[in-house]
């Protein structure tokens, strides 16, 4: 049998990530807890986690905040900043572009916990920020207080932004130098070259960055968690940080479990939609 | 560059200016790790140290506070990196030499693995764990890492295989070789940069992870680094930021050189992204 190499593969996968999925949409309709009497035996309750889950209002809440976390710091601040960064490297010099390069990577590369402390160092009361704003002669504010969100999203364009700019920046080799120099010949201004040339070349990469960065900042925890922990309230819970919260700190596992199982739904249709436009030549 | 018009010379100018500010944004936090771990009166912001000292890289290089949590972090990495790229070996090679009928599935499936959140997974996971008693297993933990790593090896090792010519396996079939000692002595051999990057690369994910070893480990002595580092700050985070930064910057340096020669071995630091966009 030619195929039985696949086997280790298809054990690991269906054991450790198949698994998980399955007693998660299982787990999600019955009461199972950490501790307390339905830690032993739990029973089926059918939709009443997810009926729960609707009517609990920090559900929404966090649904909203997912959303902005997503829009914010994926879909503009990452792509935008690095398609940002992939031009201006075009057009600066070899020392720039290395310098700034290097940073920008680094920030990317580190540990997520370490990059984590970074952030929270940089966003706390007397952290890096005020002390620059400070110096300006400016007041700043407890940022992890009272703006979480701002906070978090900018220090996930902080972490992220490199993945874009290295996918941009390959994208933009491929676009030949001809097309754009003739349409500088015509006339065309800097900003419509980017709009009617740039961009429409660069739209498969620009496609699949999306997805992708959005499938990573869906699944951000750690940052968040070592930023605000979700907090103050739950002000910065994003539905990972919601799931890990219900899950283990007030030990409702059902309804962690449930709100793990709309994020691997939502993930999978995420996915699906990346695949199609995708077509990977599988055969 | 002889015919810079005055118009390009400012472009430049400018590029060179806006480029150089973001980079400094960029910049600051990483500069504060730095010059932190240096000062021994280190606090949460960015400051020149009075004096600088190695002293709190002596302070955090105990069996405890980093060693053996190093360590962790290295047998959990390894043994990860070590099962992905033989498992993935095993599975990218009749993906990339036969037609089957499971080929596409089987694609399909996997690169909706890399695309799954793996966050989102913890608590289910957790359950999971725990039915099968498998909670603080350094076995569990690093079987579970592997298997997240799993869908992206594949499909990495399936791409440097489809490079591999097939004619050398063709005498070797010829002469009856089998599929497994062709697969040991020809292609692995021939393939031995391409598995180097799957290897390193599944290493920096593993060596990074927190989440992973925070909900599945519990014992003090099995946790690795990423974790150490956040207990750490719980205990002496008011008062030692100067330790917590040199032991951050400790566990971050085999992960930034592992990158650094995965970008020399690709050719260019675009290397990684376009290893993922495959």
């Amino acid at each position: 049998m030619r195929s039985i190499p696949l086997l280790p593969a298809i054990v690991l996968l269906v054991i450790f990530l198949l698994g998980p999925v399955i007693s998660s949409f299982y787990g999600s309709f019955t009461d199972a807890s950490l501790t307390g009497a339905s830690a032993q035996g739990s029973s089926f309750v059918g939709f009443q986690n997810y009926a729960e889950l609707f009517a609990d209002p920090d559900f929404p809440k966090s649904v909203m905040l997912t959303l902005v976390f997503l829009v914010a710091s994926a879909i503009i601040g990452q792509n935008v900043i690095g398609l940002g960064l992939a031009l201006l490297m075009r057009s600066s010099s070899g020392i720039a572009r290395g310098l700034v390069g290097t940073f920008v990577v680094t920030a990317w590369v580190l540990p997520e916990i370490v990059a984590s402390f970074a952030a929270y160092a940089f966003f706390n009361d007397t952290g890096t920020l005020n002390t620059m704003l400070a110096w300006a002669g400016l007041e700043g504010t407890n940022w992890l207080y009272a703006t979480p969100m701002l906070a978090v999203i900018l220090a996930n364009i902080w972490r992220g932004t490199a993945f874009s700019m290295l996918v941009y920046s390959a994208a933009l080799q491929d676009v030949p130098a001809e097309i754009t120099e003739s349409a500088e010949v015509d006339g065309a201004r800097g900003w419509q070259r980017l709009a009617f040339i740039t961009v429409p070349m660069i739209r498969r990469s620009i496609t699949t960055n999306l997805m992708l960065t959005t499938l990573q900042t869906l699944s951000v925890f750690t940052l968040i968690f070592v930023m605000t922990g979700g907090g103050p309230g739950t002000d910065s819970s994003t539905l990972p940080v919601l799931a890990y919260q219900e899950a283990f700190q007030f030990g409702q596992l059902g309804f962690g479990t449930a709100i793990a199982t709309i994020l691997l739904l939502v993930g999978a249709l995420f996915s699906i939609v990346y695949l199609r436009a995708l077509k990977p030549e599988a055969d | 560059m002889g015919m810079t018009s005055p118009s390009r010379r400012s472009l430049r100018l400018v590029s060179n200016g806006v480029l150089l500010l973001v980079g400094l944004a960029f910049a600051l936090p990483l500069v504060w790790l730095v010059l932190a771990s240096l000062d021994e009166r280190a606090t949460l912001s960015i400051k020149l140290p009075d004096e600088l000292s190695l002293q709190n890289f002596v302070e955090v290089m105990t069996p405890e506070k980093a060693f053996i949590p190093l360590m962790n972090s290295l047998i959990l990495s390894a043994g990860c990196a070590v099962i992905t790229v033989v498992v993935a070996v095993l599975a990218a090679y009749p993906l990339s030499r036969y037609r089957m009928r499971i080929n596409k599935p089987f694609l399909y499936g996997v690169l909706f693995g890399t695309c799954l959140p793996i966050t989102a997974m913890m608590v289910p996971v957790y359950s999971l764990f725990v039915a099968f008693n498998l909670i603080d297993s350094m076995a569990g933990t690093i079987l579970f890492l592997a298997a997240t790593s799993l869908p992206m090896a594949i499909y990495m090792t399936k791409n440097f295989m489809d490079g591999v010519p097939v004619t050398l396996e063709e005498a070797a079939w010829m002469d009856g070789a089998s599929m497994m000692s062709t697969l040991t002595r020809i292609v692995v051999p021939l393939m031995r940069p391409g598995l180097a990057v799957v290897f390193i690369f599944v290493f920096i994910g593993a060596w990074g992870n927190f989440f992973v070893p925070f909900v599945l480990l519990l014992s003090p002595d099995k946790l690795p680094a990423a974790v150490s580092i956040f207990a750490f700050f719980g205990q002496y985070g008011s008062v030692a930021y100067g330790q917590l930064a040199a032991f951050s910057l400790l566990y971050s340096v085999p992960v930034i050189a592992l990158y650094v020669l995965v970008s020399r071995v690709l050719g260019g630091s675009s290397a990684l992204a376009g290893a993922v966009k495959g």
